[in-house]
């Protein structure tokens, strides 16, 4: 579904990716992980249109989306809930959702979708005509998430989700993202928390100061002490 | 009795003109950071086309009206397709200087397409018929004024609240990537603040020349800075804060032109500002803004 090839992407005179290459295909859970400052927003960015790619090319479905803008981008199935939630702090849960769904053009659906996750995240419901910005950390990343769950899209793209949440909300919200591939979607997921990505990833990848340091399946990583003692770090095993 | 009410729909007109005014430049500064100078321009641009069409035999009031207010918003969002599009991206500072030159370059369009003079433009001087309604009298002006802003004020409420792109803007207010995120385009959600600061604009246009009677080319200065030191005084940037700063700015300016005798009445401007720097020491953000310190996220 997601073909990135060769990328590269410059912060002005600074290269934060070097030449990275992954894929994500249909119904995948795939994670990318590796230390701060890795590269691992900048390749989110780079697929959803945020900053340009340098050098390579980001294929979606088939097709050529490096000269598409963001909006373009979003419109043809790929969203990314950001780093830090970025919820609309001053509208409400429900302008938040609304606003989720701005590309859509099919009411009832929308209305549908929004009963069917309502009805999964009842505090959501709770919180309905409450202001984003009076939510908790986790209640926020709930709403990030079903924000862009709203645009229908076919691939969602998470920026660490369990970042600054507490551990008992950091297992809610894995929970979630593993239950989403119930849903039939495709999920791409920048984690700095490995442990727990490789618990419900099905691929991942490793970038490390803009590399790419690893490239296999979830299984294989995880069983693997030596890879996890290399790329994640110690007392992991 | 009779005074003090004459006086309060006074008061009342002034301030929803500079509400209109304000609400024009805090939409644009709120959406996109930039402060619009050329915002008074618009009042320029609505007047000469009034001038214009009353000069070509089309000054029909039914006509004018609306050809005013459509000519205002297209200049509006022609700007800023040609003007600050292109520098959106550049630092603040630039899409200042370039509201300026736009300023200048209407101003001189003004002063060489027509005349450096004044010239009267009686079309809509007709709202300036005066009602008695008792032993009180009113112009139908202030009346219009009060209540156009009103409803105005209304229809952007509803508008900021009820539609997608009026939660785009405001969402985009404070965090305009996620926005775009959404898959909401940017150029719609800029193009849309300036077409509503636009039409404010048009209206104040039209209550601002039947007020005054003419139109010259710098005419727009004034107005545009009275709109900028109501957006300082209600909080910068917020809506509701641009529409109580025009309020007060308005009300305290009636106010002290009853209250100063004669030989001080040159003095209004001065008192009036001394009033709101006293204000703003109080309130530094203004009568709505928000109490923040430097270093403070505003997301």
């Amino acid at each position: 579904m997601l073909e990135v090839d060769n990328v590269s992407v410059n912060y002005g005179a600074v290269r934060a990716v070097h030449s990275v290459s992954l894929s994500v295909d249909e119904g995948e859970i795939v994670t990318l992980l590796g230390p701060n400052g890795a590269g691992k927003t900048s390749m989110l960015s780079a697929i959803i249109g945020l900053v340009p790619v340098a050098e390579g090319t980001v294929t979606f479905e088939g097709q050529n989306i490096n000269r598409l803008d963001t909006e373009s981008r979003v419109a043809r199935g790929i969203t990314v809930t950001p780093e830090g939630r970025h919820v609309f702090a001053n509208l409400t849960v429900e302008e938040n959702l609304i606003l989720g769904a701005a590309i859509r053009r099919d009411a009832d659906g929308v209305a549908r979708d929004l009963e069917t996750y309502l009805d999964m995240f009842p505090i959501l419901r709770e919180r309905f005509k409450q202001s984003g910005g009076s939510l908790s950390g986790g209640e926020q990343q709930m709403l990030a998430v079903v924000r862009a769950l709203m645009s229908g899209p076919k691939l969602l793209m998470l920026d660490e989700p369990s970042l600054g949440l507490a551990p008992q909300i950091v297992d809610q919200i894995f929970k979630l993202i593993s239950g989403l591939r119930d849903h039939g979607l495709t999920l791409l997921v920048v984690e700095q928390n490995a442990q727990e990505a490789l618990k419900f990833a099905d691929r991942a990848y490793i970038l490390s100061s803009g590399n790419l340091e690893f490239a296999g399946t979830a299984e294989e990583l995880r069983t693997s002490a030596d890879l996890m003692k290399a790329y994640i770090g110690e007392g992991v095993s | 009795m009779q005074y003090v009410a004459e006086q309060a729909l006074n008061a009342l007109s002034i301030g929803a003109e500079y509400s209109l005014l304000a609400l024009g430049l805090a939409i644009v500064f709120s959406v996109m950071g930039l402060v619009n100078f050329a915002h008074g321009e618009f009042l320029g641009v609505g007047g000469y086309i009034m001038y214009a069409m009353a000069l070509f035999g089309a000054g029909d009031i039914w006509m004018i009206l609306p050809v005013c207010l459509l000519t205002v918003v297209i200049t509006a969002v022609l700007l800023e397709r040609v003007a600050f599009r292109p520098v959106r991206r550049a630092p603040a500072t630039t899409g200042l200087l370039t509201a300026f030159g736009v300023a200048i370059i209407l101003q001189n369009v003004f002063l060489m397409g027509v005349s450096p003079r004044p010239k009267a433009v009686p079309a809509v001087a007709v709202l300036n018929t005066t009602v008695d309604i008792g032993s009180f009298t009113f112009t139908i002006l202030q009346f219009l004024e009060a209540g156009v802003t009103a409803i105005a004020i209304v229809l952007l409420v509803v508008f900021m609240r009820r539609t997608k792109l009026g939660l785009a803007m405001r969402a985009a207010a404070h965090d305009f990537t996620t926005v775009r995120l959404m898959g909401v385009r940017a150029n719609r959600v800029i193009a849309t603040a300036f077409a509503i600061s636009g039409f404010l604009a048009g209206l104040a246009a039209i209550f601002f020349i039947a007020r005054r009677g003419a139109i010259d080319p710098f005419m727009g200065l004034l107005p545009v800075l009275k709109a900028f030191v109501a957006c300082v005084l209600g909080g910068f940037g917020s809506l509701p804060g641009a529409v109580v700063g025009g309020l007060v700015l308005g009300i305290l300016e009636v106010v002290l032109i009853i209250l100063l005798p004669d030989f001080l009445a040159g003095l209004r401007d001065a008192a009036v500002f001394f009033i709101i720097g006293a204000i703003l020491v109080g309130r530094p953000q203004g009568i709505l803004g928000k109490k923040a310190e430097l270093g403070d996220k505003t997301a």
